[in-house]
């Protein structure tokens, strides 16, 4: 089921498997700690050796995620911030970035109100690559996979290490763009994940699929990030990055330098790994 | 009536009622409720889990639950004869039990060492650390910290029967935010612990397992009015939050057209003024929250709208699939009733029947009161009462400018 390969996130795989690179793939809230700060942030990011970008779509009952996300969405729903801003975020940073592919992440409900159709073709137009919402099972897609599909938004789908066999196979079936496996059972933020499991995990699904396999949850510095990057096709970090932009809520020009300084030595702890 | 719907072959295999339901949920969860759906299809049909489910009833709960014929307050109103169902009667004071000791045998036959609730009144909370403590388990109950606060005496019930209450101090500090702490907790903790849902809602199948242990009160009044009354009910009421002391009444009757279903959303403020909890009354629209699809009050950007309602019990932004497809064919009407009417009717049933309800309850008999006015005296109206009052003599003192 993957899409064309004029999509972002297709190319910048198919680019990273021939230089035998690992994605490194940042995670923050769109909106924290300010709605004007977030297109800077996802610049710095790309600066740092970002491979993608997953961009939070805030939500106020952010069931799957721990105390730093949730507090990332509160200070973004603070100043407002909605799908529609968000979407428009996405246009601003392709002002000046057309190639580094934008998932954007969260929950159902925003879609589900705004409407499918109409946020799948808004996404498109803003240059939005894939969607991922927590709560949306492939199961559950329905319909929208069609919908989606036709204006070329991918629909990316977790694993979990609970996910059985007869699941991966429907999941890996639905998936596109890349499947994001889900390393620890709990909340986002939780504790430090153990990269041999992962392994192990990651060479039964390569059975199943040939989409790339990124992990989250647990990477919280260069070590970890290498650790992971050994097995998988990328590493996500969330919670690592939300937690420094928290720490500088209130001196949020300091922040770019900041998710440059921990993005950089996970690039560089990847690359040297590789 | 048209219908598209057999209302009693629901929920579909994926758990969708009509356009609703469903199962929402991330996928560290999928298996656990995969697990549940099977475990519980297995033991539905089983008669060794059904005699050991209906002996708890009898002998625990202390079921059948008696069908009241509140005379006086009918005479007073001078309308149709209103019959109370007596939930408030069972063990721990609610329908509530009836539901977690059917789910605390599915955690047993499941091997699941620990369960968790959500709570909002705390009735569900205080059966769930109930049950388990007569089974063994250990229990951790998710309450709003808004929540905690009004309903103080129901917290230290549930701690000193061995539980261990967990406020929640995240978003608006009630019932939808002790549910995202529960499912938090059950995502981290899914190995060895059951989530005892306390209503119909949540991602299949507990909507429906809800549904199937609470139904035990429809029936009986089902047999009760049959014997007492001599016919069917020409009305039901009762109140609906998540909606399931509503399900468990009106499910049994679902094929009884002449039977006439209301359940009653928490006006609040008043419907009009947006400051209620009352997703179907308002017609809020379609939404995705705690695993399910349903009538949902959120913003034009889909965030989750904050609920105002004088009963803990019912302040829920979202209600159970099921009666959201009920409210679109028509088999049920939904309405609400604000809390001036309810606090009201709470002092009203006190007064006339020395039977002292839930507020939850009292949004019941708050419309019951108003429907029976206009029905004759030959007609018979069966109101749910749900749960009792003593766990809001608090909140009421409050309101009347009494501290204890």
């Amino acid at each position: 089921m993957n899409s064309s390969d004029t999509n972002r996130i297709d190319r910048r795989f198919a680019a990273l498997k021939s230089q035998g690179r690992t994605a490194l793939i940042p995670y923050i809230t769109a909106g924290d700690p300010g709605p004007s700060h977030t297109v800077g942030f996802m610049h710095a990011c790309v600066e740092a050796g970002a491979d993608l970008i997953e961009l939070g779509v805030p939500f106020s009952d952010p069931m799957a995620d721990g105390p730093v996300i949730q507090k990332a969405c509160e200070r973004a729903l603070v100043h407002g911030t909605r799908l529609t801003h968000v979407l428009e975020m996405v246009a601003e940073f392709r002002q000046q970035d057309t190639e580094t592919p934008v998932v954007l992440m969260g929950y159902l409900n925003p879609v589900e109100r705004m409407g499918y159709d109409n946020f799948a073709r808004q996404a498109k137009q803003c240059g939005v690559d894939g969607f991922l919402a927590v709560d949306m099972p492939p199961e559950e897609i329905d319909e929208n996979a069609a919908l989606f599909a036709e204006h070329g938004l991918q629909s990316i789908f977790l694993l979990a290490p609970t996910t059985s066999e007869a699941r991966a196979r429907t999941i890996c079936h639905h998936g596109q763009g890349y499947l994001y496996y889900v390393s620890l059972k709990g909340v986002t933020g939780a504790a430090t994940l153990d990269a041999d499991a992962v392994g192990e995990q990651l060479a039964k699904l390569r059975e199943l699929t040939t989409l790339p396999l990124c992990v989250g949850f647990g990477i919280r510095d260069g070590e970890s990030a290498a650790a992971v990057g050994r097995v998988a096709d990328g590493v996500i970090v969330g919670s690592a990055l939300v937690g420094r932009i928290a720490e500088r809520a209130e001196t949020p020009e300091t922040i770019p330098e900041a998710l440059k300084a921990i993005l950089g030595e996970m690039r560089e702890a990847l690359d040297r790994s590789a | 009536m048209s219908r598209f719907f057999d209302l009693t072959q629901l929920p579909d295999a994926r758990g969708h009622f009509g356009p609703y339901g469903g199962r929402f949920v991330s996928e560290t969860l999928s298996f656990a409720l995969e697990e549940l759906e099977s475990i519980y299809a297995e033991l539905k049909n089983d008669p060794a889990f059904q005699a050991e489910f209906d002996r708890d009833l009898t002998h625990y709960v202390g079921r059948p639950s008696p069908l009241y014929h509140a005379e006086r307050w009918s005479r007073e109103i001078g309308g149709a004869q209103i019959w109370l169902k007596r939930e408030d009667l069972n063990h721990t004071g609610a329908h509530k039990v009836n539901n977690t000791i059917g789910q605390a045998l599915l955690a047993k036959k499941a091997g699941k060492p620990r369960v968790i609730a959500e709570t909002g009144a705390g009735q569900h909370g205080v059966a769930t650390a109930t049950v388990a403590a007569r089974l063994g388990l250990e229990c951790e109950v998710y309450m709003g910290a808004e929540d905690v606060e009004r309903q103080k005496l129901n917290v230290y019930r549930m701690r000193l029967l061995g539980a261990k209450v967990v406020p929640v101090e995240s978003g608006s500090r009630t019932l939808k935010d002790a549910m995202n702490e529960a499912l938090r907790d059950w995502v981290t903790n899914v190995d060895n612990t059951f989530y005892i849902i306390g209503t119909v809602a949540g991602p299949h199948p507990y909507p429906m397992i809800v549904r199937d242990f609470s139904a035990v009160v429809g029936r009986e009044a089902r047999r009760q009015s049959l014997e007492q009354i001599g016919r069917l009910p020409d009305a039901l009421v009762a109140c609906v939050g998540g909606g399931s002391n509503a399900m468990g009444l009106f499910y049994p009757f679902v094929q009884d057209d002449d039977v006439r279903m209301v359940g009653v959303e928490a006006g609040g403020e008043g419907v009009a003024s947006g400051r209620h909890a009352a997703p179907l009354t308002a017609n809020a629209p379609r939404g995705v929250l705690h695993g399910n699809r349903t009538y949902l009050m959120s913003d034009e950007g889909g965030q989750i709208a904050d609920t105002h309602s004088v009963s803990a019990g019912l302040d829920y932004p979202g209600v159970g699939p099921e009666h959201a497809l009920w409210k679109d064919v028509g088999r049920v009407d939904y309405v609400a009733a604000d809390d001036h009417d309810v606090l009201a009717a709470f002092r009203e049933l006190t007064c006339v029947e020395g039977i002292m309800p839930a507020l939850e309850t009292a949004h019941a008999l708050a419309h019951a009161k108003k429907m029976a006015a206009e029905m004759r005296p030959d007609q018979h109206i069966i109101v749910n009462l749900s749960g009792r009052g003593d766990k809001d003599i608090h909140t009421v003192a409050k309101i009347d400018g009494i501290e204890f």
